[in-house]
């Protein structure tokens, strides 16, 4: 029997339900001491003074941390070397970290928090994307605050323009994103007795914390080993954060000699880590009368915070994504990463594409408005086909899902039939029923963005008893990495998945296998343990060959046995190979690599085969808004995704219907706001309001499978796609509902008023 | 603040600490009943990570203090399977694909188990009221829905038969 395909149930489900699963902050090692943070509480200033006196006084209150205490690197290397992990001198941005108190208790750390006493000269932040790049800005970084910047170019726009029927030209606005993961960011660092470091904790992406730990500690790498905890949802939120918390536990455990615990509460986690980068986008659309698509001149500008950590990568893959999966010749894409006095943006499921997607598919629909077509129809038409190339001139020659996704989410949400029932025009009172469409593409893994980081390692070790354990570099925070890669490696080996057993992920038995991001851990990690299973399989054949006198070429491993092809009867038992194996010493170990396929990207023109495979989604969105109030209701989502293969297809299903009601909470919800001195006031889940189970829409989850020859089992991976298109179409439908079409996220009663307001006007 | 000693039930047994009276029963539970399945997101009543029930009433265990627990019963996650027997809604959360990270999942089960506790047919409306102040971030929630109603059907058979 196959796993792959099959709803296997998660493999660590039952230590989730039964409260056993152990999260960073169920770890309790003896002699531990408790961190605080003490935050900066201004956005731009000169540090004057800490005082840290009384704090120390406090009973229970051990020592207090500051930049001095660092052994190694105090500025951090994300991607650019400018973040320092302690504030040295000056503070760019309120809730930057300036100083640690260590207490016995978590008690007496709070308090001796309470006691640190810091003085600022205080200085006018920069607060607004604006603001930032205006001339005779203050300078957070470099000479223009813009951390980075790309551009496209095809064709000839301007030609493009003047030979347009049609010309679209509009500005949009996207709001912040927090990841709001139910379990804050935490870390446990445990010193050893040889000068070594363990660090436990939340995180994607342990190898990003091994350096980052090694270099503040000045350790070298190889006495730092980092552990992945269980981790409670991350979303892009513990990409390169967790490299922070976890080297200011680290530094903490080096200085007193005791296992350290840092545990971020909610209004800390909120104030000082990393969000989806608001944006702002002026968007041109050249088209001719019919609505085909000529030419597009884009300007995307992120507000990236007070230090670059990822924003380079996150405003390539925007740059790449600036036109969804349409056809178009003629092409200026500009993008900057723009320096202001807040909290650093970082990843966030969909990387910089979720805010460029919303301008670009809010010009689909008035595009359609201004041909008199219907928005699904305008996209059909500019869809791109089998063969076509994207922006960046990267044909689409294999794994091509994107008419199948559209066609599906046009059947299954009943497109043909709403549409035209419902609408402004449609309704009686003030209520109004929309419904709305989105189509997109989503460059899987990191691209040619991050190709040096592209590869992944597996081990996988079989025992004498036939059961197998691996380990990956990659990480579950939730997906159902785990349960996947279980299932590719029972089926590579031919034994049940009840055999195998995923380790938790420690940079000491897996070589560095880049981050878990962009979709990449299925396809990566999942062909790395191919790889090693077919090494193993190759020295266990043989002695099967031996003992059934056969050849080893002939033999399959499936069922859990090892048998002749086209002869099941010859057979024997995996177990009685692996028991004879072992017994006689074949090595039953293997370090399995994959690299991915090739990528290219020119950074003069943006052309170039940005990614080696796309995946594509296709949300219709149907919501109730109410004109008087401008009360929005999604009632239903309808979600079809291309994702190659569904290992197990009801993780899928899980990420689509996940991915959507976060995408919903952009779309209509969620958003971060900022006093005048640049502080977050929405430090709480009450104030920053995500979905409950009350808002949920109902789900119409829909997989399309276009295999991908190069992916396991023709698996592409997309954890990130559910919540891009969401918004978008949520859009699309309030467009349809009111008449006013949305330039802004979130699209909150206020605003949609307004909009209708405007549009009445 | 002085030290008070307080006795009261967990998941059927009688247990006794000494503790600060303003302690959250959540930093009681976790510290120094080492019961970690009961977990924490906010500390403010926000998230309903650390649901737990109180004399058979959900509660946030963040906002309930050590100080008014004597003599009073409470059951948490590790309270809920029979020995090595999952409870049915255990089982119908696996079953539905309804777990992903499983941090707000302790929670979930505390409120659903209530509900099906008072009322053996809840329809989706009482569900969603029943499980309104837990939050989850990863599964947009309808599987989870789902697994309620599963678990609830499969509870009324068995008590059929
Ligand atoms: S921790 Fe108690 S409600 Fe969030
Ligand atoms: S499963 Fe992750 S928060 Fe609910």
């Amino acid at each position: 029997m196959p796993s792959v395909g099959v709803n296997e149930i998660k493999v660590d489900a039952i230590e989730k339900v039964t409260g056993k699963s152990k999260y960073v902050d169920d770890l309790h090692f003896s002699g531990q001491l408790h961190c605080k943070v003490v935050f900066s509480r201004v956005a731009r200033g000169k540090i004057e003074s800490i005082d840290t006196s009384e704090a120390l006084r406090i009973d229970g209150v051990v020592d207090v941390i500051t930049v001095d205490d660092v052994p190694g690197n105090n500025m951090t290397h994300i991607i650019y070397d400018d973040y320092p992990l302690f504030a040295d001198g000056e503070v760019k941005f309120a809730g930057q970290i300036v100083a640690v108190v260590l207490g016995e208790t978590p008690e007496s750390a709070d308090m001796g928090r309470d006691a640190v006493s810091i003085t600022y000269e205080e200085e006018k932040p920069v607060l607004t994307i604006q603001e930032g790049i205006a001339p005779g800005a203050p300078l957070i970084y470099s000479g223009d605050n813009i951390f980075k910047r790309y551009r496209i170019v095809k064709g000839d726009f301007k030609k493009a323009f003047e030979e347009a029927d049609i010309i679209i030209e509009n500005e949009y606005y996207t709001g912040y994103q927090e990841h709001a993961y139910i379990e804050t960011q935490g870390m446990m660092a445990v010193p050893g007795h040889d000068g070594s470091m363990i660090v436990y904790g939340a995180m994607q992406c342990p190898f990003y914390v091994h350096d980052m730990v090694s270099k503040v500690l000045n350790l070298p790498a190889s006495k730092v080993r980092i552990v992945q905890t269980v981790t409670g949802g991350a979303f892009g939120g513990k990409e390169d954060v967790p490299s922070l918390v976890a080297s200011v536990a680290a530094v903490a455990a080096y200085k007193t000699g005791r296992p350290c615990k840092l545990m971020l509460h909610r209004n800390e986690d909120i104030i000082s880590t990393s969000k989806r980068h608001p944006a702002w986008m002026k968007y041109r659309t050249a088209a001719d009368k019919e609505g085909n698509i000529l030419g597009i001149d884009v300007d995307f500008y992120m507000d990236a915070g007070a230090y670059a950590t990822l924003s380079p990568v996150v405003l390539w893959r925007g740059t790449v994504h600036a036109l969804g999966p349409y056809r178009c010749e003629n092409v200026r894409v500009r993008t900057y990463a723009v320096a202001t006095n807040k909290v650093p943006c970082g990843a966030f499921r969909g990387f910089g594409s979720p805010q460029i997607i919303f301008a670009s598919e809010a010009q689909m629909d008035i595009l359609a408005e201004k041909v008199g077509k219907d928005p699904f129809e305008i996209r059909k038409q500019n869809a791109l086909n089998l063969g076509e190339e994207t922006i960046t001139g990267q044909k689409l020659n294999q794994s091509f899902g994107l008419h199948k996704v559209m066609d599906e989410a046009f059947e299954k949400s009943g497109w043909a039939e709403k549409r035209p029932m419902w609408g402004f025009e449609h309704g009686e009172g003030d209520i109004r029923k929309g419904i709305g469409v989105s189509s997109i593409f989503y460059g899987v893994g990191l691209g040619a963005g991050g190709k040096n980081m592209a590869k992944a390692g597996a081990f996988v070790q079989i025992y004498g008893d036939g059961s197998l354990s691996f380990a990956v570099g990659t990480t579950d925070m939730g997906q159902g990495m785990r349960t996947v890669l279980s299932q590719i490696a029972s089926d590579e080996m031919g034994i049940p998945i009840e055999e195998i057993y995923c380790q938790s992920t420690d940079t000491s038995r897996i070589p560095d296998s880049g981050p878990t991001v962009a979709s990449r851990a299925t396809t990566m990690s999942g062909n790395a343990i191919i790889d090693a299973c077919t090494q193993i399989k190759e020295r266990m054949a043989v002695m099967a060959a031996r003992i059934l006198e056969a050849k080893p070429d002939e033999l399959e491993f499936e069922d859990g046995k090892v048998f002749v092809r086209r002869i099941p009867d010859i057979f024997i038992l995996f177990k009685d190979l692996a028991k004879r194996c072992a017994m006689e010493k074949v090595h039953m170990t293997a370090q399995g690599w994959f690299d991915t396929p090739f990528v290219s990207y020119n950074e003069e023109n943006g052309q170039g085969w940005a990614y080696f495979v796309y995946a594509y989604a296709c949300n219709v969105a149907e919501i109730t808004i109410d004109l008087k109030t401008g009360e929005i209701t999604v009632d239903r989502i309808t979600a079809a995704h291309d994702v190659g293969k569904a290992i197990n297809p009801q993780l899928v299903e899980g990420q689509i219907e996940g991915g959507s009601l976060q995408g919903m909470g952009y779309g209509v919800m969620e958003d971060i706001l900022h006093d005048e001195k640049g502080r977050i006031v929405n430090t709480g889940l009450s104030t920053y309001i995500i979905p409950s189970i009350i808002d949920a829409p109902e789900m119409v989850p829909i997989i399309v499978e276009e295999e991908f020859p190069e992916g396991p089992y023709g698996a592409k991976g997309f954890g990130e796609q559910p919540l891009m298109g969401v918004a978008p179409a949520i859009a699309c439908a309030v467009a349809h509902a009111t008449g006013a079409h949305p330039d802004r996220t979130p699209m909150i009663p206020e605003r949609i008023l307004e909009w209708i307001e405007k549009k009445g006007g | 603040m002085d030290k008070i000693e307080v006795t009261f039930t967990v998941n059927e047994k009688k247990v006794t600490v000494k503790t600060a009276p303003d302690k959250p029963l959540l930093d009681v539970l976790r510290e120094d009943l080492l019961l970690t399945g009961t977990k924490q997101g906010c500390r403010t009543g926000e998230c309903g990570a650390c649901t737990v029930l109180l004399d058979s009433k959900t509660v946030n265990s963040c906002l309930v203090f050590a100080g008014q627990m004597e003599g009073r019963e409470v059951v948490t996650i590790e309270g809920i399977a029979n020995g090595d027997k999952l409870h049915p809604l255990q089982e119908a959360l696996i079953e539905e694909g309804a777990v992903q990270c499983g941090f707000c999942i302790p929670g979930i089960i505390i409120s659903a188990k209530d509900l099906l506790d008072k009322n053996a047919e809840p329809d989706e409306k009482e569900i969603k009221e029943a499980l309104a102040g837990n939050l989850c971030r990863c599964t947009g929630y309808s599987k989870i829905v789902k697994a309620v109603q599963s678990s609830a059907e499969k509870i009324r058979e068995s008590a059929d038969n």
